[in-house]
């Protein structure tokens, strides 16, 4: 074969990574934009939920060994569907005794004060997340176990990765089913109303503080089972969080703050950038790539970002 | 002046009662790893004043300082590694690279505000983490320079570091007194507390915020070639890591931000307490250090939100208070009262024309705020222009000022064209302006906020303080309320402030937002006088309300603005007899009744 052909290879064999890798990016950054789309909070611990998805799914699937019952193939995929009802919880938590206290309705008046809190209380629980998670696991690098990962199908001369591939339907299944709750079910459109306009959604009698637990629980959920489906094919150490929280701002700012289905999107452009960069630059530099894509993305497309460029006079 | 002088010697003397205790029980204490950690206190406060002089002034949070210590600490390992030079040039340089990486990070970045701004700091120090990782620097150690060690900053003696590094950080501490007692921290606060109204206000946001970041981001960089002299090894996560962005942030908020012995108390605090346990607890809990800082932010955020230093002031403050003196003015009210009863009577003719606006429009989307609007104020008059709500008041102004750019049509003001100018420029020319919502800077007393607005029009800082002072006795501010703090006055009296900011730098034209909404009869029958009075001492008005029964007493002349298009112009009395404009208010159905009431 000629270099060419070699190098079209190469293309669609990043192509073909960067579509599945960015299946599972979307979800972790629908996760992320449920949370900035009804709470306009930047949560800075999204990516420590994250990684506490991956242990919960290590735990059930191969540390405490709960799911081997259900085999290599399937137990390692209801590990990380699992791990999102119990980040939900943790989420749930975390927000009732401390992240409602400085958002919410009651800081809708003084909202630039609010977001300096915001920014640091969420700082300060990915701090004690990422650390304690230190403390609970250890800092030996793990990965959950399923001989999906080390199998291949081949389609012409692509290799695809099994496990990735069954992350990526699991991730458009849960993406779709999220899409569902949000604009077939009462709750779900309550949480929208909340996230358009909180006031007059608690005029019409809808608990906007409830909305915002219901809300940070699900996002921190879904972007649970995320890092769990990734925990696959991925190994994972307590510190993961901080990489992926650029990671998922950036798919969150490219798909437009706010916009869930656009999150997806911009999770999986992101999965595109990171191995099609392969092509191009060295492999130490992939997550470098998405930093200067995310820092282009914030500086071009500041409309749709910002809202408001001027506050109110 | 000398009060002044006074404030500055007793900070000085506080300093050095610091650091003659700080280095007294350095030097007592003979545990070489306690030295070292009293060093790095203070090369952490060092950082958390660098971040402190961006972020706790500017209010623009920053989570990428690392990127600054981070290049500090590599410039000077690898100036040391690979040219052999001494760290006494090496960490000079560094801050050098700093400095210049500030500025090409600035650049770009402060287009962005809040969350935006915050989170692409983080991504600056994280790139450049990789990139350091890809070109091989993985782990770069100093080497021992046993002939001439002293040339190469290496003592065995560890309080010989303890020195250095509080030279450096009483330094940054010197430098960040000066800012803040200066126009340039005036004029950070300012920002940071509302920028539109700092920039009508007429400062200069990008430049201070500029020159914030060049100061800002060398602190950082000296902190950064410290450390690599004091740790001997470089690492890309321990001098890029998010930690290390973190622990600036952190040690600042801790101890109090805004103010530098804020970071200096923070790091005495948070680092001895982190180190040591990691030291006895960190072979069986190993994150025990940031967890520590992880629940320091959490409490701290929740229960002294700008640190301890503001709480502990706040509760001495709150204890030594005098309840705040509130109250009228009734001696220069009665007396401009007085006065106006003159003014009440029409005045025949004014000047040529001050401001004049020619087919200004401008849109939003589909949606024309401001359509065709043509308009010539003359000078010395108070011109009125009323309108629904929604009608394009408030955009007219913003245009006016700067903060909006007209699609079409052309500005003068006094000769000059002004379409286009940034708000800041416009200022400087003699327009003042004040918002619909009063902002005040709650923390400051009445004539330090007033203080703000004289910067525009003066050299020097003493200058801008007796130009305020003069704008708070035109407004009859300045006796009792001058020295009391801003937060506790009356929507009348901050509605004063504002007029006293905006008249500070002696403009020729003012623009008043709705100076009168919200105010009761009393309080209006109190404020309109000193309009008038400002208004008699050459300032020509242009003032915007949506309801019109002040108006009719105040203006001289009425121009009346629905769904952006100027409907009637005239005198107020020709005006309210308009039907179109009894339209706009009241809508096509009243109007029609009330023609067939007539007829």
């Amino acid at each position: 074969m000629t270099d060419w052909q070699w190098l079209l290879i190469d293309f669609f064999q990043a192509l073909a990574a960067g579509l599945l890798v960015g299946g599972t990016y979307g979800l972790m950054c629908v996760g992320l934009g449920i949370i900035f789309g009804v709470m306009r909070v930047v949560n800075f611990a999204h990516g420590d939920f994250m990684m506490l998805g991956m242990y919960v799914a290590y735990y059930l699937v191969t540390g405490f060994g709960v799911l081997v019952f259900l085999g290599p193939y399937i137990g390692p995929v209801v590990g990380a569907a699992l791990a999102g009802p119990v980040v939900y919880v943790i989420g749930w938590l975390l927000h009732k005794y401390l992240i409602s206290r400085v958002t919410g309705a009651r800081v809708i008046s003084a909202e630039a004060e609010g977001h300096y809190a915001q920014i640091i209380l969420t700082l300060g629980i990915a701090l004690v997340l990422a650390n304690g998670g230190l403390i609970l696991f250890g800092s030996t690098p793990l990965s959950v176990q399923t001989p999906l990962s080390r199998e291949s199908w081949e389609i012409g001369l692509i290799f695809i990765n099994q496990a990735r591939a069954v992350s990526f339907v699991m991730a458009v299944i849960c993406a779709i089913g999220l899409y569902l709750f949000l604009t077939r079910t009462y709750l779900g459109k309550a949480l929208r109303a909340a996230a358009d306009n909180p006031i007059a959604a608690a005029y019409v009698g809808i608990d906007v503080d409830r909305s915002h637990r219901i809300a940070f629980g699900l996002g921190v959920g879904i972007t649970a089972i995320a890092g769990g489906l990734f925990a696959m094919s991925q190994s994972f150490q307590p510190y993961i969080g901080f990489d992926f929280v650029i990671v998922m701002y950036a798919g969150v700012v490219l798909g437009g703050m706010g916009s869930i289905l656009g999150a997806f999107w911009g999770g999986l452009t992101i999965g595109l950038v990171q191995q099609m960069s392969t092509l191009v630059l060295p492999y130490q530099l992939q997550n470098t790539a998405i930093f200067v894509v995310f820092l282009i993305i914030i500086f071009f497309r500041p409309q749709g970002m910002f809202g408001r460029v001027w506050e109110r006079t | 002046m000398s009060g002044k002088r006074r404030a500055y010697m007793r900070q000085y003397a506080a300093i050095a009662i610091f650091v003659v205790f700080y280095l007294a029980i350095g030097f007592v204490v003979r545990n070489s790893y306690y030295q070292l950690i009293m060093t790095l206190v203070l090369i952490w406060a060092t950082m958390g004043l660098g971040w402190n002089m961006l972020s706790g002034y500017s209010g623009m949070i920053s989570f990428g300082h690392a990127a600054f210590f981070g290049l500090g600490a590599y410039t000077v390992t690898i100036a040391f590694v690979k040219f052999g030079m001494t760290p006494w040039l090496g960490i000079p340089l560094g801050v050098l690279v700093g400095v210049i990486a500030g500025v090409l990070i600035g650049i770009p970045t402060f287009r962005l505000r809040g969350h935006y701004f915050a989170l692409s700091m983080l991504a600056y120090p994280l790139a450049m983490l990789y990139v350091f990782e890809w070109l091989g620097y993985q782990e770069v150690s100093l080497p021992m320079k046993r002939e001439n060690p002293i040339a190469y900053m290496q003592f065995t003696d560890q309080r010989t570091y303890m020195v250095i590094s509080m030279i450096v950080m009483v330094a940054c501490m010197i430098i960040s007194l000066h800012v803040e007692r200066s126009r340039f921290g005036r004029s950070l606060l300012a920002i940071k507390q509302n920028q539109p109204a700092a920039e009508a206000a007429g400062i200069n946001a990008m430049r201070w915020k500029m020159f914030a970041m060049m100061l800002s981001a060398g602190m950082a960089a000296a902190a950064g070639g410290l450390y690599a002299i004091i740790l001997l090894v470089v690492t890309p996560q321990t001098v890029f890591g998010a930690l290390v962005s973190a622990q600036a942030l952190i040690v600042a908020l801790f101890g109090g931000v805004g103010i530098f012995w804020g970071p200096v108390i923070g790091s005495a605090i948070l680092i001895p307490l982190a180190e040591t346990l990691n030291a006895e607890l960190g072979h069986i809990l190993p994150g025990i250090q940031g967890v520590v800082y992880g629940l320091a932010i959490i409490v701290i955020v929740l229960v002294a939100p700008d640190g301890i230093y503001w709480k502990v002031r706040d509760r001495v403050m709150a204890r030594r208070a005098t309840p705040a003196k509130v109250g009228a003015q009734p001696r220069l009210v009665e007396q401009i009262a007085v006065a106006t009863d003159a003014a009440l009577v029409p005045r025949p003719a004014f000047g040529q024309p001050i401001l004049q606006l020619d087919g200004v429009s401008r849109s939003f989307g589909g949606l024309k705020a401001i359509d065709d609007v043509t308009l010539s104020v003359p000078e010395g008059v108070i011109y009125g222009i009323i309108g629904p709500n929604g009608a394009g008041k408030t955009t007219l102004f913003n245009i006016l000022n700067g903060f909006l750019v007209a699609d079409k049509g052309s500005m003068r003001f006094a000769g000059e064209d002004i379409g286009g100018l940034k708000p800041h420029k416009v200022c400087a020319l003699g327009v003042g302006r004040t918002f619909q919502v009063v902002r005040s800077f709650s923390r400051m007393t009445v004539l330090e906020n007033v203080v703000i607005g004289a910067f525009v029009g003066s050299k020097t800082d003493d200058e801008a303080e007796r130009l305020a002072y003069e704008a708070l006795e035109r407004v009859g501010l300045a006796d009792q309320q001058a020295h009391a703090l801003a937060g506790g006055l009356t929507t009348k009296q901050l509605r004063l402030m504002e007029l006293a900011r905006a008249l500070a730098p002696r403009p020729k034209l003012l623009l008043l937002d709705e100076t009168l909404a919200g105010l009761g009869h009393d309080e209006l029958e109190d404020i309109l006088p000193i309009i008038r009075q400002v208004n008699r001492e050459s300032v020509t008005i242009v003032i915007i309300e949506h309801t019109m029964h002040a108006m009719v007493k105040l203006a001289d002349h009425f121009s009346v603005l629905d769904h952006g298009r100027l409907i009637a112009s005239g005198t107020p009395a020709d005006v309210v007899r308009n039907p179109a404009v009894i339209e706009a208010y009241l809508g096509k159905k009243w109007m029609d009744r009330a023609k067939d009431q007539v007829a």
